[in-house]
């Protein structure tokens, strides 16, 4: 089982079976408490469990942190149309390593959540799209789901209720943009990975064409704590305005890299220096992304006394986003770095919108020319100008998340931007050789 | 076109998960199942799987086209992926990628003439806190150090 | 206005119904708003982004495309931001656009270079490599090159949900993204050309228009199309007098942008080697070319010495020549040449019909019903192949309305795949197949039946009994092939009907009888080929043909007199609907003449050019109006490239028409009669998919 160390700094409730014996076995979770929310769940009103979720205050995990419990009660009650329930286990956003290891260790978890989301919404089935390179995660989570209907956990009449539900697993098969909400529903129904129009949103017309809840692994997996230790006990683990713990995968030049669950509005300067031991070889903080490529990028001096939470990172006009934490020590070349995450957002555009499609590609050209020595001044003004006329106007996010960490860089980093002018070397290339 | 029983398998039971009438659905996982196979998408390949969930072999090609695991070329048997994205770059990722590439004579998307051994650098791969990463096939390799790189390539190199 | 909302564009005070676009509401009021992606009738994309605009409230710019208005809704098209953004847009489609506008076919009319103009920057910042791909051949008539697809999908729309065809699809993702054919690499389609007109960029080009003209070096003349009885208006692109490029773009007449294969590119019989230059006359044997007087001093003679001895004489009129043709042409043979023998190649029953609906003027549907009509029935036709625009508007019908369409066919046909119930049925047993849809077909609120060629006499009135018992409204279109077919029934091309349908007592020959009779004298026919099949018995017959070109008919006769095409003459016909549309002359004739002209020749060669006359069209389109049952339409209507329907349904006829001479030829999408013969792309398509059988 892929875990590391764990940190006593952590807070371990989504995590709280990592490390066991077998942790993945259906016995194991069990004897764990396992599927006693789920158990809870079935006798409550599906009003109550949305509320219960709502209380929690736990927001979406996947990136936007839209809030759980409101995204469940926008699923029309009565549609005669069935419902779905579906789990973005795409996991593609870099940096970010965390839902791999909840389905790793702890299948049954996500499993009954997915159980109480469909109580909540009266949905009967659930799909976990799960990016295709997880090819491991499918088997393991095939095995969960086989368990969960031996033990009356899947299937008809769940533990003698009259309700019943199925759980598949779908595979990706190698594309960024299916973790984009509505690209995911198109992705399953068999079709290239096309954002939708909205609204309407998943909530309203879904997998199928149905009505649909879909949120992220960990998402999910926090809602068996919830309704086993309530909403209130969850909510009270993190700020005010977002409840619980938070997956955070610490990345880069950090000593211990690393999944570790800390609660909401963990300090950013522990996280990286007890939490993760610090930057490696005693080096300095340069730059810091809070949560998968996609969040604008800040400085070390941004970093102080900044919280790990959705607010504290609005405020530094950056995101929460995944929780994949990226931790680039001040040897990083900020121009490479703006190249690297630009040719990843090139080469996963769908190519469904124009300035997309066209930005991500010309800015890539340029920062590419630039990093190898051919860079002109204008050209620094002309990334950001572009990066800026992608920001809002394209279809879906993702032109948003090409732009938000340029635009950043170019801002935050332009002096590095002037050391790479008029046929300068990489004055940083040196040190990004010694791996 | 046959397959394996075991594939056969697995398409009777994709065939099942979905709604009915929704059979499409199940046809990236066909694809990247049977690709693991018969070792690529063959044109024969697209129109069974456009025949199986009922749709042209022109539907099945916009969407293989779209996702970046189906290939319509052959890959070695041992595809090796290097992650060179932003935790692994600053790990040591593109290094090891160009030592791959140098150690095997081949680059991006190339395989060796033998056909053993084929190179990609991919995105991402979802092993950022024990980068830096790498695939062979489906199985992941972490925190690759360069000597452990070179071992694992000449091990490669020598199974058949 | 029902379930109106107020809003404002621009500080103007509007209103709309709830839904409307924003783009389409700016539209209607007159506010352009700029787009690519966006189609009226086709699915929406949201992909280009050009139609960014400030919405008051929102906080960001909002695509006109895909919002709906709303109360109290406040937008802007022309603020600062908006056309930032429009500019920007611009630039980074031009970026790895290719600045070939110089030598590419879509100079002078491309949307992304109108746009540029207005819209865009005036030099790009894009200085990298751009993407090179080489221009593609997919088929005779479609090229494509990927750097100049600004992939706005309309072609993949228009193939998919328009023509029902699915023969376009995109491929690769990201920059890499380009449209592809349905074979790999060529395409198996309708070669319609649709997906060619509807680019608003360079990408795709046609194989019959590339590179030979720029859009403003031609003359451009709206007329309708000579090929089948759907009568889509084309606007011809004509530039020394060769018809180069024909196209609907202006969308505007029955069809909107539809047109098929054959409309869009067929019109190249025109300028055929092979077309007749100048009347021949049989001497020695054989036919030689002589002049025109010479030609018509033979016609004359012969004409003047048949009519004198009283010799049994038979004319054959055509089913694409102009109803004023058509009308003088029975006229002159009823009148001077004191004959009922006339006849034309019947494709369709209409008259049956005519006179089993009869006194119910609303009987007969429109091409515009087919599209509004909740419930369509189609029995024994092939529509897609057969009649493609109406097989355009019923799945338009179908896409916009969610119209109920059912089809009663031998074979499978293209609208299986949206019908509500489709049931198979020889020939002959279709009326069974039809019964037992009633249940369905009683509850839907109305419906338009169009019948095939197998539906005929008795079978008409059986289905028209039944269309009266289901207690709805119920529409019809009789089926019928070429341009003018429907108007050589009204204008009384028949040996048994005047025009309008006035029975006459006594009734001459058909065709068929008209080849048959050995006695025949003299054959006299006006833009057919009836010999292509069949073979004329009377040994000793004088034959006059008024052709385009030297058909089997020709060959035989002993006077040929070369004819305009319909795109070189003036003159209207009416569609399969009854829709009478006008012709207007697009290009030059060469040797050739108008066969009203040919006929009027005649007529005043034997002196009777006077008392028949005049011998203009619009002139003899008065007089049908006049005389003609149900041909009393607004003229304006016509005058201005516009349809009116005929409505021959007062009153009964109360004669059994001859239906056993009925019979379709079943042009598919790539035949076309004799014109198709003579049409070289239409040859080499045929050629193409022959080759891959
Ligand atoms: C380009 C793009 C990629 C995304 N990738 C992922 C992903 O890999 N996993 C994920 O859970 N959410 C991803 N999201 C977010 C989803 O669209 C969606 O907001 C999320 O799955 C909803 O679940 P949540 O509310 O539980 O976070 C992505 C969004 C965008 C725009
Ligand atoms: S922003 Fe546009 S091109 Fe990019 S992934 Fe989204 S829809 Fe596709
Ligand atoms: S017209 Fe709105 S995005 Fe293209």
């Amino acid at each position: 089982m892929l875990y590391n160390p764990p940190s006593p700094l952590e807070t371990k409730v989504l995590t709280r079976r990592f490390g066991l014996p077998n942790s993945a076995a259906v016995d194991t979770y069990l004897a764990t408490d396992g599927y006693k929310a789920f158990k809870k769940a079935l006798e409550m009103k599906p009003d109550a469990i949305i509320e219960e979720v709502k209380v929690s205050n736990l927001r979406g995990r996947g990136g936007a942190g839209f809030p759980a419990g409101m995204k469940w009660s926008f699923v029309p009650r009565n549609s005669p149309k069935p419902k779905y329930i579906v789990v973005n286990a795409d996991e593609s956003e870099p940096g970010t390593c965390k839902d791999r290891l909840l389905m790793e260790n702890d299948p049954h978890q996500l499993i009954e959540g997915m159980l109480i989301a469909g109580l909540a919404v009266d949905a009967h089935a659930g799909y976990i799209y799960v990016r295709g390179e997880y090819r491991y995660l499918i088997e393991i989570l095939d095995k969960a789901i086989a368990e969960a209907y031996d033990k009356g956990y899947l299937g008809k009449n769940l533990q003698g209720s009259n309700f019943s539900f199925d759980a598949y697993t779908h595979s990706g098969a190698g594309a960024y943009e299916c973790g984009e909400e509505s690209a995911l529903l198109e992705s399953l129904e068999g079709k290239r990975g096309i954002p939708r129009i909205r609204p309407p949103f998943p909530a309203v017309v879904g997998a199928f064409q149905c009505p649909t809840i879909l949120n992220n692994v960990e998402t999910y997996c926090a809602v068996p704590p919830i309704l086993r230790d309530g909403g209130a006990a969850f909510a009270a683990l993190g700020v005010p305005k977002a409840g619980g713990t938070k997956l955070t995968c610490l990345t880069g030049h950090v000593n211990k890299p690393g999944v570790y669950e800390l609660p909401l509005g963990f300090p950013v300067d522990r996280m990286i220096n007890e939490v993760g031991g610090g930057i490696r070889g005693g080096k300095k903080l340069k730059a810091f992304i809070p949560g998968g490529s996609s969040c604008p990028v800040l400085t070390a001096a941004e970093c102080e006394g900044l919280t790990m939470d959705y607010d504290a990172m609005a405020k530094k006009k950056t995101m929460l986003g995944s929780g994949g934490v990226v931790i680039m020590d001040e040897d990083t070349c900020m121009v490479k770095v703006a190249l690297r995450i630009m040719r990843f957002y090139a080469h996963e555009s769908c190519g469904w919108c124009i300035p997309c499609r066209e930005g991500t590609t010309w800015i890539r050209k340029i920062l590419t020319r630039f990093h190898d020595g051919m860079g002109r001044k204008d050209d620094i003004n002309l990334l950001g100008d572009l990066a800026k006329n992608m920001l809002g106007r394209t279809f879906c996010p993702l032109g948003d998340a090409a732009a938000l960490p340029t635009i950043s860089i170019v801002e935050k980093f332009r002096e590095e931007f002037e050391a790479h002018l008029d046929g300068k070397p990489c004055p940083y290339e040196k040190e990004l050789v010694t791996a | 076109m046959t397959f394996s029983p075991e594939l056969e398998a697995k398409f009777a039971r994709l065939l099942t998960s979905y709604p009915p009438g929704r059979q499409r659905s199940a046809m990236v996982p066909m694809l990247l199942y049977a690709q693991d196979e018969i070792g690529s998408i063959t044109q024969e390949l697209v129109e069974e799987v456009a025949r199986r969930v009922g749709v042209t072999p022109m539907q099945v090609e916009e969407v293989l086209s779209y996702y970046s695991m189906l290939h319509r070329k052959p890959l070695g048997k041992y595809h090796v992926q290097i992650c060179t994205n932003i935790s692994c770059l600053l790990t040591g990722g593109e290094q090891l990628w160009q030592r791959a590439c140098g150690k095997l004579g081949i680059g991006h998307k190339e395989a060796t003439a033998d056909g053993q051994i084929s190179l990609e650098e991919v995105e991402c791969i979802g092993a950022c806190s024990w980068a830096p990463a790498l695939q062979v096939n489906y199985d992941f390799h972490h925190k690759v150090t360069p000597e452990q790189l070179d071992q694992l390539l000449d091990s490669l190199r020598k199974t058949h | 206005m029902p379930n109106s909302v107020k809003f404002t564009i621009n500080d103007r005070q509007l209103e709309a119904p709830a839904g409307t676009l924003v783009i389409e509401a700016a539209k209607r009021n007159g506010i352009e708003i700029p787009s690519f992606c966006y189609y009226e009738g086709l699915a929406l994309q949201a992909a280009c982004r050009m139609c960014l605009v400030e919405i008051e409230k929102a906080p960001k710019l909002m695509v006109a495309c895909t919002t709906p208005v709303a109360e109290g809704m406040v937008v802007r098209t022309e603020s600062e931001p908006v056309r930032q953004a429009r500019k920007y847009m611009l630039e980074f489609l031009l970026s790895n656009h290719p600045l070939d506008c110089p030598v590419c076919d879509k100079g002078g009319e491309c949307e992304l270079q109108d746009m540029a103009f207005r819209y865009g920057v005036g030099e790009s910042r894009f200085t990298e490599q751009k993407i090179h791909v080489d221009e593609k051949q997919w088929s005779p008539v479609v090229f494509y090159d990927m750097p100049r697809c600004i992939l706005c999908f309309r072609c993949v729309r228009i193939c998919n949900e328009g023509m029902g065809v699915n023969a376009l699809g995109v491929i690769n993702r990201g920059a890499v993204s380009e449209i592809a054919p349905n074979h790999g690499d060529h395409l198996e389609c309708d070669e319609c050309g649709m997906c060619i007109d509807i680019c608003p960029v360079g990408a795709l080009t046609s194989g019959t228009y590339r590179y030979k003209t720029r859009p403003w070096e031609m003359e451009h003349t709206g007329t309708i199309c000579t090929h089948c009885s759907n009568g889509c208006k084309t606007t011809l692109g004509v530039r020394n007098d060769q018809i180069i490029r024909g196209n609907n773009r202006d969308r505007s007449g029955i069809n909107g942008e539809f047109l098929c294969v054959k409309g869009r590119y067929g019109f190249d019989f025109q300028d055929h080697p092979d077309r007749l230059q100048s009347p021949l006359v049989r001497l020695d044997g054989k036919l030689e070319p002589v002049s025109w007087s010479k030609a018509l001093e033979v016609v004359v003679q012969k004409f003047q010495e048949v009519k004198g001895r009283s010799g049994t004489v038979g004319v054959i009129g055509s089913n694409h020549t102009t109803n004023e043709e058509n009308y003088y042409l029975q006229k002159f043979a009823r009148q001077v040449l004191a004959t009922n023998n006339i006849d034309h190649h019947r494709t369709g029953d209409v008259v049956t019909l005519v006179d089993a609906v009869s006194g119910s003027p609303a009987a007969l549907a429109t091409t515009r019903d087919l599209y509004e009509k909740k419930a369509i029935l189609v029995i024994g036709a092939d529509l897609a192949l057969e009649q493609p625009f109406l097989s355009f508007q019923i799945r338009a019908n179908y896409r916009h309305h969610q119209a109920h369409v059912y089809v009663v066919t031998a074979k499978p046909v293209r609208e299986d795949n949206y019908a509500a119930a489709f049931l198979r049925a020889e020939p002959g047993a279709e009326l069974s197949a039809v019964e037992s849809l009633r249940d369905k077909l009683k509850g839907e609120p109305e419906l338009v039946i169009l019948y095939g060629d197998a539906m005929k006499g008795g079978a008409v009135r059986k289905l028209a009994a039944f269309g009266a018992s289901l207690g709805i409204p119920v529409q019809y279109v009789p089926l019928v092939d070429y341009s003018n077919s429907r108007g050589a029934a009204d204008m009384g091309l028949t040996p048994e009907l005047l025009p309008g349908y006035k029975p006459l007592g006594l009734t001459g020959m058909t065709v068929a009888e008209m080849l048959a009779a050995e006695d025949l004298d003299l054959l006299w026919v006006v833009g057919a080929n009836p010999l292509k099949n069949a073979k004329l018995q009377a040994k000793k017959a004088f034959v006059v043909v008024q052709e385009m070109f030297l058909t089997e008919t020709a060959q035989i006769a002993d006077v040929v007199l070369p004819a305009a095409s319909a795109y070189e003459k003036n003159g209207t016909v009416t569609n399969v609907c009854g829709e009478v549309q006008r012709l207007q002359k697009a290009a030059q004739t060469m040797g050739a003449k108008p066969d009203l002209e040919i006929i009027g020749l005649i007529a005043k060669e034997m002196g009777v050019a006077r008392e028949m006359g005049p011998w203009v069209p619009d002139k003899v389109f008065d007089e049908i109006r006049r005389t003609v049952r149900g041909y009393d339409i607004p003229v304006e209507a016509i005058m201005t490239g516009g349809a009116a329907q005929t409505m021959p349904v007062n009153g009964r006829i109360p004669i059994e028409v001859r239906v056993d001479s009925i019979r379709s030829a079943h042009d598919n999408l790539f035949t076309s009669g004799t014109l198709g013969r003579y049409s070289k792309m239409l040859n080499s398509v045929l050629e193409k998919r022959l080759n891959r059988e």
